[in-house]
């Protein structure tokens, strides 16, 4: 019971509202959309029909009123799932949307401000927002710096930086500025929102059927009129056969028969089912905190057999940490260890940091606090490449240290007239061989030896990578590194490719040229620079904090901005599918079966011999006492087949229990 | 144990030549150099000049059908024409009347469409010149046109985003020079050499040792067999067909016979593998085939066997010829019906109830048990792409085969495919069993006459020919529903095919992987087996229950029809 909460699959509230739904859903307008429950529910109607005109004529036919109950109980159950699916999507976006619709906005107007609603607010307004304010529309930042808390979509507390300019101008609506002020660019229509479209994603009536979807309902529709044909040729073939046993004519089957055997025999449990599939799928993605711009994407991230992968953030942590040090000959280890760490002490890059930190934990050298007048830092600078620290010593020397890739300082050095050691030539070229970066220390003009720095490639990334292997995906590694840098990190983190020295327009071109040999490719972006290659790729994972045309290319955006959220999204999409699959094979293998309980229930009485023998008794193998029971017994079954697979309808089929691979 | 060894021995040897002979056919419609092009270059060559045809030109899906349309459409009207005004033709040897009208349209449709359902007795209805002229080009022609639609779709599935599918001219043309005339010549040969005849003198007339006359109809008669086995046409130049003594005089000319109507079907399997560059493949859809058509054989032989309780004997011989005995009419009957050929060594009418439901049942599937010679490949394929629809999902991506998407419009093409014989099987038999005209002509009650009516109009919406023969369907109505049952049957599955090789051609192949759903496995094999009686056979369980089903049990119980 403590579990109830937290494994539920919906609360009382989407439970009531979707019986209500259910009955909303009756309308023939939407019914029409699932032609295998249209058919249901036309079937429903006639029988309703045939049993009112029944009462009329003062008949009563309880057989007939319990095959209309149940019919019309296939279709609400069906309709059920539907609504069930996406009240479980609103929930969620409904939210949202409340904090939204209440919004005010500021919006300037020739300079000056004017309140005005925040859903009246079009694209290209210039509307303002001060610490305290709910940001009303998705925008750029074009003046100002400001924290937002974007929690209410991302779910994540820390506030983040938003500018203008550069690649994190992007603002969503609905999230709230903490501190400083901003002025917004607006950058969708109303009712275009991110809101607007993941909130119009999980509604039925808005959503847009998948490609794979509509073939699939093709298919089921197909099926259904090779069954209708079987159904409408039944009763000739039972006028012959009555006729040839010499029975009258008026015992041939009747109308809420055929319906009753019609609707058992097409695939109504995934006709009943398949939208909740396809909806509560985009949910789930929503809990992962990912908006998809289209349920297609969903689709083409299960197709995905590509993945382009930035190295930094994704494949390896963030950022080269200081693994070692290196001597030149002439000196120790302690005393570069202790040159490295001045020459860091200003350099707030994570880089410089571990180099302090490596140095403490080696050496139990201390940062000192430097307060010496003479001491000046010298941060690092694109033209020298390099940074580092002048200081006097308590007995009065000058240490002028500088740290450097090892080109920079040997263009250092031999400008001041000083000699680079062979030893570190060796060095260097040697950890740039194993995908290390090197960082070569001087001190007054003489190269004291090398910082090993390294990129740490995430836990638990191998695996990862060796399990998409298994379902057939490649991964690709994009980097700014150099090759021999970039193989081997590709090496330790187990991606079957790597494409080094990539610029924008490479990520672009490999994305081409992967799907002119035919893949299909997923990649992850942030960069306006990105946009190309995201609007390019068949799924393009836009970060949250990306900028605003970098979202608008790809067609997802994760929120929380995690480049790992690729791997989720390709295997959701895969789920997706897989629970599709599933429940067409089980539908249309158990709808089939129901033919061997009613045709030779139906038929025992034919051809029965003069010695009172009924030929097709023996195929009545289920025992079924009269044709009644054997069709009412499989119409209850095939209601509530459905009502008993809704939840594997919105969970979606357990991926971890199949193999995704062996077929 | 004999029949066991000559059953093995038969299977063994299809096992053995199929490859052969779908590597042989690959190199001609590839265009590459073959055994054949030294001999039948120059007619090649020669047909090309006198038609103003450019072997090199190739055109996409609708031109390609549109050829095939127009083409099939002459030979209908030609073949109609032909009957009707036989009397005034050279030829005519027995000074055979007119044909009539129904049975002209009938017959015209039923060879152009490689049915071959026969509503008369060959011998005493058609002149010479109509059965060579008109029937036996059609034989080669319609054979023809059903090879050239399963190569385009071959080529529209393994070519990468082309427009291209070939030339239908081309196709045809090499189909019949290449494949279908040398090993007709052949066989004509071989089975002249067994004691078929091949004449054009008068009919003789006989005395028999009861001393009446009797009339011992002649003709042109083994290169017709030949053609009519190897292009799974099944009509034969006697009403008597693979029966009659002048058309399959010795067990090995049956032998023969069985193998001619076969072979180029499962050769085509191979032709696949070869373009799909995957011999797994082919292997898999032989391997589908092969299953199908033993199970059928087995339960086919296993009744043939049984107790009849009606006639109180066992291994009944009624309708069976004595020189090929119980195993090879039975086999015979099993490979005439999962190919769509339907020529007879025996009559089906009179075999057991459920070795008829077997032959009826093969036929019903939509001939795709090998099949017709190119349609039984074509067939498949759309069986295969509805179970990649329906089972590909479930390893998480969307449908694919051969490294293309399965999409909607692929779907809705495999839906009129699959739906064309099924509403000409349903719908027509539905038709014929309520309406006076349908019934006038049954010869049997019951249970029985019902399967007779079902068993024709599966024959014409299957496109294969045999019959439960006592239905007598020379008349309007039968003539008419059948004509028109065959029809759909044809043009119905051959257009949504070529809009599939249409749109599958212009899609890129994605490279398999791990991920990929593998269609060249045991897996495969079997869910595409269960697809196939599901979809395609268990829609017919109601019939069947109603024909062979009830009939059986009634058997059992002692009542016959």
């Amino acid at each position: 019971m403590e579990k109830r909460n937290t494994s539920r699959l919906f609360t009382r509230e989407i439970a009531i509202q979707a019986f209500f739904d259910s009955f909303k859903k009756l309308n023939p307008l939407l019914m029409v959309k699932n032609p295998v429950i249209f058919i249901v529910g036309i079937g429903a109607l006639m029988t309703t029909v045939i049993i009112s005109v029944d009462i009329m004529n003062g008949h009563f036919s309880s057989f007939n009123f319990q095959i209309t109950l149940w019919l019309w109980f296939t279709v609400l159950f069906a309709n059920f799932a539907e609504a069930v699916a996406e009240g479980r999507g609103k929930a969620q976006a409904d939210s949202l949307r409340k904090s939204r619709t209440q919004t005010k906005a500021r919006l300037l107007v020739h300079g000056k401000e004017e309140i005005v609603l925040a859903t009246d607010l079009k694209k290209g307004d210039i509307i303002i927002c001060d610490a305290g304010d709910i940001i009303a529309a998705d925008g750029d930042v074009t003046d100002g710096i400001a924290s937002v808390d974007e929690s209410a979509i991302t779910g994540e507390s820390a506030p983040v930086i938003r500018e203008s300019g550069g690649d994190r101008c992007a603002v969503t609506g609905g999230t709230k500025v903490i501190s400083d002020r901003i002025t917004i660019k607006v950058t969708s229509e109303p009712g275009f929102t991110f809101l607007d479209r993941m909130i119009a994603l999980v509604e039925g009536a808005k959503r847009q059927k998948t490609p794979n979807e509509i073939a699939l309902i093709i298919l089921l529709s197909g099926l259904t009129i090779i069954f209708l044909l079987v159904v409408i040729s039944l009763p000739a073939y039972f006028g012959y056969s009555l006729k040839a046993s010499g029975i009258s004519s008026s015992h041939n089957l009747t109308l809420p028969v055929l319906i009753s055997l019609l609707v058992c025999l097409i695939p109504t449990t995934i006709g009943g089912l398949l939208s909740a599939i396809g909806i509560s799928g985009m949910d789930r993605l929503l809990r992962k905190n990912v908006i998809a711009t289209s349920g297609k994407a969903i689709e083409a991230a299960g197709d995905t057999d590509v993945l382009l992968l930035d190295k930094t953030g994704t494949i390896t942590l963030g950022n080269r940490m200081a693994t070692e040090f290196i001597p030149a000959d002439g000196f120790t280890s302690e005393k570069l260890a202790d040159a490295a760490q001045l020459a860091s002490l200003a350099d707030e890059t994570p880089e410089g940091r571990s180099i302090v930190v490596l140095a403490k934990e080696q050496f139990n050298l201390r940062a000192r606090e430097m307060q010496s007048l003479d001491t000046v830092f010298i941060p690092f600078a694109a033209q020298t490449s390099m940074s580092g620290i002048d200081l006097r010593t308590p007995d009065g020397h000058l240490r002028s240290i500088r740290k450097g890739s090892s080109s920079a300082i040997r263009k250092f050095i031999e400008n001041n007239n000083g000699f680079f050691p062979e030893n570190v030539e060796e060095i260097v070229s040697d950890l740039s061989g194993k995908g290390a970066t090197p960082l070569v220390v001087a001190e007054n003009g003489q190269v004291m030896g090398v910082i090993h720095l390294k990129d740490i490639v995430k836990g638990g990334i191998k695996q990862r990578f060796a399990q998409l292997r298994l379902m057939g995906i490649r991964t690709v590694m994009i980097t700014g590194d150099n090759p021999q840098t970039a193989a081997a990190i590709a090496a330790e983190a187990g991606v079957d490719d790597f494409l080094a020295e990539a610029k924008p327009e490479d990520k672009l071109a490999r994305i081409r040229e992967e799907q002119a040999n035919g893949h299909l490719v997923g990649m992850i972006g942030d960069g306006t620079n990105d946009a190309p290659a995201l609007a390019q790729a068949d799924v393009g994972l836009a970060m949250n904090t990306g900028t605003q045309a970098a979202r608008e290319a790809g067609n997802m955006v994760d929120l929380d901005s995690n480049p790992t959220k690729l791997i989720e999204v390709v295997e959701t999409g895969k789920q997706l599918l897989m629970t599709r699959g599933a429940l067409t094979t089980f539908s249309i293998a158990n709808d089939v079966a129901k033919y061997f309980a009613i045709i030779p229930a139906i038929a025992t009485f034919l051809y029965v011999t003069s010695s009172g023998a009924a030929p097709l008794g023996v195929l009545n193998i289920m025992r079924l006492n009269s044709p009644e029971s054997a069709i009412l017994s499989a119409v209850i079954f095939n209601a509530l087949i459905i009502v008993a697979l809704i939840p594997l309808a919105l969970k979606g089929l357990n991926t971890d229990r199949f193999q995704l691979t062996g077929y | 144990m004999n029949d066991a060894i000559q059953l093995i021995i038969f299977l063994l040897v299809l096992i053995a030549i199929a490859p052969l002979i779908g590597k042989f056919m690959a190199k001609v419609f590839m265009g590459e150099n073959h055994i054949m092009k030294p001999v039948f270059g120059w007619l090649e060559k020669m047909i090309y000049r006198l038609t103003g045809i450019d072997s090199n030109e190739e055109c996409n899906w609708t031109t390609y059908l549109f050829g095939v349309l127009l083409f099939n459409l002459y030979g209908i009207v030609f073949l109609f024409l032909l009957q009707m005004l036989q009397a005034f033709l050279p030829l005519n040897n027995e000074n055979l009347p007119n044909v009539s009208w129904h049975l002209s349209i009938n017959t015209a449709v039923s060879f152009v469409t490689n049915t071959n359902w026969q509503s008369y007795s060959g011998e005493n209805t058609m002149s010479y010149l109509v059965q060579m002229l008109g029937l036996t080009v059609q034989n080669f022609v319609s054979a023809g046109t059903g090879i050239s639609v399963a190569i385009a779709l071959i080529r529209g599935l393994t070519r990468k985003t082309a427009d291209s599918l070939g030339s239908f001219w081309v196709d045809l043309t090499r189909s019949v020079i290449y494949v279908l005339l040398p090993l007709a010549i052949v066989l004509t040969f071989l089975l002249v050499g067994q004691g078929a005849i091949q004449t054009f003198s008068h009919s003789i007339k006989a005395t028999t040792l009861q001393g009446t006359e009797q009339i011992i109809p002649l003709g042109p008669a083994a290169s017709q067999i030949a053609i009519k086995q190897l292009g799974t046409n099944g009509g034969g130049f006697f009403g008597a067909n693979s029966a009659h003594p002048f058309e399959n005089p010795t067990p090995f000319s049956n032998f023969l016979e069985m193998l001619a109507l076969i072979i180029i079907s499962a050769g085509l399997v191979f032709t696949y593998g070869h373009y799909a560059r995957s011999k797994r493949q082919a292997w898999a859809i032989f391997l589908t085939m092969f299953i199908l058509l033993a199970i059928g054989l087995g339960v086919s032989l296993w009744s043939e066997y049984s107790h009849n309780t009606v006639l109180n004997i066992s291994g009944n011989m009624e309708g069976k010829e004595t020189r090929f005995g119980i195993a090879n009419s039975v086999l015979f009957s099993v490979i005439t019906t999962v190919t769509s050929c339907g020529a007879v060594n025996a009559m089906h009418d009179s075999l057991s109830p459920l070795s008829g439901m077997v032959s009826m049942f093969n036929i019903m599937l939509g001939e795709i048990i090998f099949g017709g010679v190119g349609s039984g490949l074509y067939g498949i394929i759309i069986f295969i792409l509805l179970t990649v629809f329906i089972a590909g999902l479930m390893v998480g991506r969307t449908p694919e085969f051969l490294g293309k998407k399965v999409e909607a419009f692929e779907m809705k093409m495999t839906i009129l495919a699959i739906l064309a014989p099924s509403i000409v099987i349903k719908l027509f038999t539905a038709i014929a069993c309520s309406v006076p005209a349908g019934l006038a002509t049954l010869t049997n009650a019951g249970p029985h006459g019902f399967s007779e009516i079902l068993y024709a109009f599966s024959s014409a919406g299957g496109n294969n020919g045999s019959a439960f023969g006592a239905l007598g369907t020379n008349n309007i109505f039968y003539n008419m529903m059948l004509a028109s049952g065959m029809i759909i049957g044809r043009f119905g599955i051959i257009v949504p095919v070529m809009a599939i090789a249409g749109s599958m051609a212009k899609k890129r192949i994605t490279p398999e992987s791990s991920g990929t759903f593998r269609t060249d496995n045991w897996l495969f094999v079997m869910m595409l087996i269960s697809i196939i009686l599901i979809v395609g056979g268990l829609t017919f369980f109601p019939a069947m229950v109603l024909g062979p089903i009830v009939e059986h049990f009634l058997m059992n119980l002692g009542v016959g029809f």
